[in-house]
């Protein structure tokens, strides 16, 4: 009886939801269209957004996904049903940008609006929240986000987006995007792969050494609470002094100014997390284990590489993920000393007031933390399940 | 708190005033940074203004997001508002790997230049930590405790109000610190995007390549982070002692 009540009454979740692409449909442009790029846009809601079949199958999906959210309680179902409602707003705004657009007009560019965010927003609300309840194990989250991955590329690739003025700022900087995504993943990937190498050996000894622990964590607080533009910039000083005094570093590419102070900049802030969680990690471990790794007759090294260490590690990755989330983000800032990245487009399209532009370098950082926030909570599962398999 | 501690604070704070105050008076450590004979000093504005703004700027989003994430934090621990608890957890997670440079960034196009972007995204992104500590502090209050709270004949109102509250609300200080910081460097790169604040003498450094400008506008957001961070933690050290005395009382 209980479960038939609830499996037939509203869904307090699911009805927000459904008012969300409500709203969406009925009261905000779909796209916006405007003359050339940095002109003020007029917004086109929907009915006037897409030929008339566009219109109805984007309608049809909308109100299918609305009704699922708000009636169905099957996270699988609610889960088909946002990817039914993704699967049609995100073709139907590339193919909008062709529709709104005069023909042969090179100027005139169509932009996502509110309309096609809300939407967009709804439906992933709706999948999260069924991915929430779904409660599925890392491999599946691992293959579902290699899935999302392999659909946008899809989408990018068959040249659906290619009205859309996102892709022309796209098109018209392909070489310098590329060449920024490799610079933004080797200042963020890098910096945190430097961290892991000092931070884990700074961490043991930390463990081991009580007024070291101390120090230690003290002075690395205060580095995080520096603003990370004050210290990119209050690195520039050391950096440059370096650079002119030191030739190997300036054979190096070491500058006051650039790549550098920014590396530097995202090491140091990194280097909090790991420690502080290479510290946590060993002092959760029981001190029972120890002393039966002891009684076995292992050595203090072999205890700490073959118990301690492999114990710790569902903690010391939640370390390594908050610094890699965080340098992803961070080094958006590196645009401003010179130091490349996504952040160069975000700070080029503020200059220029482009959204898209901005949108160009604002889209990847947020998916490539994204995906990297997914890809080590996944893997934390992982070696959780294998430290108690091995308990 | 130890004595030396003590006295390093307040020379901080005796620092951070006198050079806000009167720049001036260190003209000669940063001199050295300013090369063909730029000024040492930042001279295109008052740092005590900019401080200001600054800090009214963190203020008033920091305020902003606390009543806000507060109370959603509330409502998504009551009964009725429990089925929007696994949603927003996952709300939380996911709008935590926006770097706060996107939101900035994404806010400026809908509401201009000024300090309206920087408002925003200080607001938005200041919310997922007070949010978050709120959910830890309202969920981790023990069943036990509620039950004796509930036995006492407290209602649903007074229990939140008496024993929920200020049980979390050591926590709830905590993620307002966490805000707090995260937005005192945030609202350095709102000069980006021409909000008043001390982002514009670094971002003046940067242009004019005037280190000394650089160092300073860094010191001094440096040292503000550092002051506020360190008295935020003292209060939230009190709140958290607070409760345990009167459970003293009571015993």
């Amino acid at each position: 009886m209980a479960s038939l009540r609830a499996s037939l009454s509203l869904d307090r979740v699911g009805a927000v939801i459904a008012v969300l692409i409500g709203v969406a449909l009925t009261a905000a442009p779909f796209v916006t269209y405007r003359a050339n790029r940095i002109v003020a846009g007029e917004g086109r809601m929907l009915a006037d957004a897409l030929p008339p079949a566009g219109v109805a199958a984007v309608v049809l999906a909308a109100i299918a996904a609305a009704a699922c959210a708000a009636l169905i309680r099957r996270p699988a179902i609610r889960l088909a049903a946002a990817a039914l409602g993704l699967c049609a707003v995100f073709p139907a705004v590339g193919v909008s940008a062709g529709f709104v657009a005069p023909a042969g007009n090179g100027f005139a560019r169509v932009s996502p609006a509110l309309g096609f965010w809300l939407l967009a927003l709804a439906f992933a609300l709706l999948a999260a929240d069924a991915l929430m309840r779904l409660r599925l194990g890392p491999w599946v989250r691992l293959a579902a986000l290699a899935a999302a991955g392999a659909a946008i590329a899809l989408l990018l690739l068959s040249g659906a987006w290619a009205d859309l003025s996102l892709m022309k700022e796209y098109a018209g900087r392909a070489e310098s995007f590329w060449r920024e995504a490799r610079q933004h993943l080797w200042l963020a990937l890098g910096s945190t792969g430097v961290a892991c190498l000092v931070g884990l050996p700074l961490g043991m000894l930390g463990h081991r050494i009580r007024r070291l622990r101390t120090a230690l964590l003290q002075v690395l607080n205060i580095v995080q609470t520096i603003p990370s533009i004050a210290l990119f910039g209050i690195l520039i000083a050391p950096l440059g002094y370096l650079a002119a005094h030191v030739p190997l570093a300036a054979a190096l590419g070491i500058r006051g100014i650039g790549a550098a102070p920014a590396f530097v900049a995202l090491f140091l802030y990194s280097l909090l997390p790991v420690v502080a969680n290479t510290i946590t990690g060993l002092g959760q471990v029981p001190a029972a284990v120890t002393d039966a790794a002891r009684g076995m007759g292992m050595s203090a090294r072999q205890r700490l590489v073959e118990v301690e260490l492999p114990l710790a590690l569902p903690v010391i990755l939640a370390g390594i993920r908050i610094a890699l989330v965080q340098n992803l983000g961070m080094a958006t800032i590196a645009a401003l000393i010179g130091g490349g990245g996504f952040g160069t487009f975000v700070f080029q399209g503020i200059g220029q007031t482009a959204i898209d532009l901005v949108l160009l370098g604002a889209i990847p950082t947020v998916a490539l933390s994204f995906a990297a926030a997914i890809l080590l909570d996944a893997l934390i599962d992982l070696t959780q399940r294998g430290a108690h398999d091995r308990d | 708190m130890s004595r030396r501690a003590f006295v390093l604070r307040g020379l901080a704070l005796l620092l951070f005033v006198a050079f806000v105050t009167a720049p001036q008076l260190f003209a000669f450590v940063f001199e050295p940074l300013a090369a063909n004979r730029a000024p040492a000093i930042y001279n295109q504005g008052s740092l005590l203004a900019l401080t200001l703004s600054h800090l009214r700027t963190v203020a008033l989003a920091t305020l902003a997001s606390t009543v806000l994430a507060v109370a959603l934090g509330i409502l998504v621990t009551r009964p009725w508002g429990q089925e929007f608890l696994p949603l927003s957890r996952a709300i939380v997670n996911i709008g935590q790997t926006f770097p706060p440079v996107a939101v900035l960034a994404i806010a400026v196009p809908l509401v201009g230049f000024g300090e309206k972007p920087a408002f925003i995204a200080l607001f938005l992104y200041g919310l997922l930590p007070i949010f978050e500590n709120t959910l830890t502090g309202l969920t981790g209050v023990s069943p036990q405790t509620l039950e004796a709270a509930k036995g006492m004949g407290l209602n649903a109102r007074q229990r939140l109000l008496q024993v929920e509250l200020p049980l979390a609300l050591p926590v709830i200080l905590a993620g307002i610190r966490l805000s707090v910081i995260i937005s005192l460097g945030t609202a350095t790169i709102g000069s980006t995007v021409a909000a008043k604040g001390l982002g514009e003498v670094i971002i003046a450094g940067l242009q004019s390549n005037n280190l000394a400008f650089v160092l300073q506008g860094g010191l001094v957001v440096a040292l503000m982070a550092v002051l506020i961070h360190d008295g935020l933690g003292l209060a939230e050290r009190m709140a958290a002692r607070k409760p345990g005395r009167h459970g003293g009382e009571a015993a």
